[in-house]
């Protein structure tokens, strides 16, 4: 099993809910993210979710938009971040997940960057426009490397496409709780509930929620429908704009997940 | 993927619905104005001194450009799918216009993605969009060009997929985008195929077409695939290859995979999308249909490429001889005939896409000239 597996194993045998930050890599610098990393595990994060930059994120909102822009500034590469979860591990064992765009992956070499990401203790792998219809081989290579791929789906997502993603699926499953980008503001119509019992209904694998969920308010809520809740442009936008405040806010997000 | 999905079947239904094809083929005759002239450039061909050059006038049809042929049908497919609202990307302006045009005649809701770069370069065409009636979105991340635009637009599909079809302008993106902006195009070869029959009694012996996502080349070249005639695609070559400031992804770029599907791209070692330099808007774009690659990989087709100042000197050469002012991309096409035409016997013929009018693009090239309106 791996350390995501295993995280949230213990979460379920304690009735707890993974809390899931995501931060955007070297943004500002790779030296602040490894002092980040340290603080969320300290604050008690379950698992880190690591954004690597590139210059065309389809699927995320401004925020994270322009953190991969100054990340891109500072010359942050793929390469650079699998050296710097390599790094990391002498002094955390907090499951990480790289969450990446395809084409970076593709120009480094899908194979050869399983091997790397697995060899560097990278835990799970998020690409949010390889849609597991087009992800055979790149499955068969993470799983024989015990990495988990953790694939999306959406409120538009059908019984086919659940089916499908579940099947991919290693770790959790990424629910996107809004049509649209990371940052957006929260949809509380029922249809999330309705989807995520849904899609429990054809899998085990636990179900993390993101995109959207920005207040300890919208977190508590969500916890109570999903295995976990993963915040990523609220907390890039504090550690950017007003990093003093941030370790407070984690915590209240800490709290307010159970 | 289910949005692609439902698009995929409603393309293939409206391919086999008798309605729907009637309505295209009206409003492609009584509104857009098909079939477009080809039409013999006697001076230019007696100036290049070669092969017989003819010009698909693509430029005559509403709007000033073949965009208008792939607009009006998916505008008429998002409204048969029950659409309330279409959005469109646009580089040069030519699709954003296109598509505010199909929505205005066919009554539906209408937002344009476009760079702020392009915005400048292009006010013109920014303003009779919002004559059109179409909220023009300024889109100021990344490289601030069409990329960006297209970026924005896939934004606003996921948000608002329900009651929005995006409007893809070029060959390019996911399936079944390539598969049907090709087809809607399709007409320009299919026309030029029977009015070249008509004029010369015979095929021609080459076929020129700038290529920016790919479009126009692959709306004139598609017809002819089996028949025994060469073709030639045209990139931006912007300032040179070795400037580094150009779109040419055949001479420049690598396989990648980006806004949903696979081809050449403009890119650094560690995979991030370069930025990009052309004269023209519209061929100003980091990555290229994707049957493009598969007819170079095949040689079925050739890809070659113009500067900036070989299109703004054919810019000026098709103006003076032949009365024409063409779109700068389309000057790009023109650019490749005047090095070509004179290798060929006078008894050959080559079919030049003219792809779309230059009056868009008047003030950018008196800018160019240090000139003041």
């Amino acid at each position: 099993m791996t350390r995501i597996g295993k995280a949230f194993k213990r979460l379920k045998k304690d009735g707890g809910k993974a809390f899931i930050p995501y931060i955007m890599a070297g943004d500002p610098s790779l030296e602040t993210t490894k002092e980040t990393v340290l603080m969320l595990e300290q604050c008690g994060a379950d698992i880190v979710e690591l954004g690597v930059p590139f210059s065309d994120p389809l699927a995320d909102g401004p925020t994270i938009q322009r953190a991969a822009e100054r990340a891109l500034k500072n010359n942050v590469t793929l390469r650079k971040i699998i050296a710097f979860v390599k790094d990391i591990r002498s002094s955390t064992h907090i499951p990480l997940i790289l969450m990446t765009y395809f084409n970076p992956v593709f120009k480094y070499g899908s194979e050869r960057f399983i091997r790397d990401a697995s060899d560097a203790n990278v835990d799970g792998l998020i690409i949010p426009d390889l849609p597991p219809d087009e992800a055979a081989d790149f499955i068969k290579h993470a799983r024989k490397a015990n990495l988990d791929t953790i694939f999306l789906l959406a409120p538009t997502s059908t019984e086919d496409r659940i089916r499908i993603v579940a099947k991919a699926s290693r770790g959790f499953i990424y629910y996107v709780s809004i049509t649209g980008t990371t940052g957006s503001g929260l949809l509380f119509d029922g249809s999330m509930e309705r989807l995520i019992s849904e899609i429990k209904g054809c899998t085990d694998t636990p179900i993390a929620v993101g995109f959207g969920v920005s207040t300890p308010e919208d977190a508590a809520a969500v916890a109570k429908v999903a295995d976990g809740v993963i915040v990523g442009s609220a907390i890039v936008k504090k550690l950017h704009e007003t990093p003093d405040t941030l370790k407070d806010y984690v915590i209240s997000l800490r709290q307010a997940i159970r | 993927m289910p949005a692609l999905k439902e698009l995929e079947e409603a393309y293939l239904h409206s391919q086999k619905d008798r309605e729907f094809q009637r309505e295209l083929v009206h409003l492609r005759k009584t509104y857009i104005g098909r079939p477009t002239s080809l039409y013999f450039a006697k001076r230019l061909t007696e100036r290049l001194g070669g092969a017989k050059i003819y010009l698909k006038r693509e430029d005559l049809a509403h709007t000033g450009a073949h965009k208008i042929n792939n607009a009006v049908g998916q505008v008429l497919l998002a409204k048969k799918m029950g659409k309330k609202r279409v959005i469109a990307e646009t580089g040069a302006g030519q699709h954003g216009v296109a598509t505010a045009t199909g929505a205005a005649l066919l009554g539906l809701e209408c937002e344009i993605y476009m760079g702020t770069e392009d915005m400048k370069r292009q006010s013109l065409n920014v303003f009779r969009m919002r004559l059109l009636g179409a909220k023009v979105t300024e889109v100021a991340t990344g490289s601030k060009t069409l990329k960006d635009a297209i970026n924005d637009a896939l934004r606003d599909w996921t948000t608002n997929v329900r009651s929005t079809h995006y409007v893809l302008g070029t060959v390019f993106g996911p399936h079944p985008f390539p598969v049907m902006v090709r087809d809607f195009q399709s007409i320009i070869g299919r026309e030029a195929k029977k009015q070249i029959l008509e004029a010369e009694g015979r095929l021609p012996d080459c076929l020129i077409a700038c290529v920016g996502g790919g479009s126009n080349a692959m709306g004139l070249f598609y017809e002819f695939l089996n028949d025994d005639v060469k073709m030639i695609g045209v990139e931006a070559g912007g300032k040179g290859i070795e400037s580094g400031e150009h779109a040419a992804r055949f001479a420049g770029g690598s396989i990648g995979v980006f806004q949903g599907c696979k081809s050449y791209l403009l890119q650094d070692d560690d995979g991030n999308v370069l930025g990009t330099h052309s004269v023209s808007a519209g061929l100003d774009y980091a990555s290229i249909g994707p049957e493009h690659p598969f007819l170079r990989d095949t040689g079925r087709v050739e890809y070659s490429y113009a500067t900036d100042d070989e299109a703004l000197n054919a810019f000026e050469l098709l103006s003076k001889t032949e009365g024409i002012l063409p779109a700068l991309e389309s000057a790009h096409a023109v650019a490749e005939v005047a090095k070509r035409a004179p290798e060929f016997a006078s008894d050959k013929i080559i079919v030049v896409n003219l792809s779309g009018r230059g009056d868009k693009d008047v003030q950018h090239v008196a800018r160019i000239k240090g000139i003041e309106l």
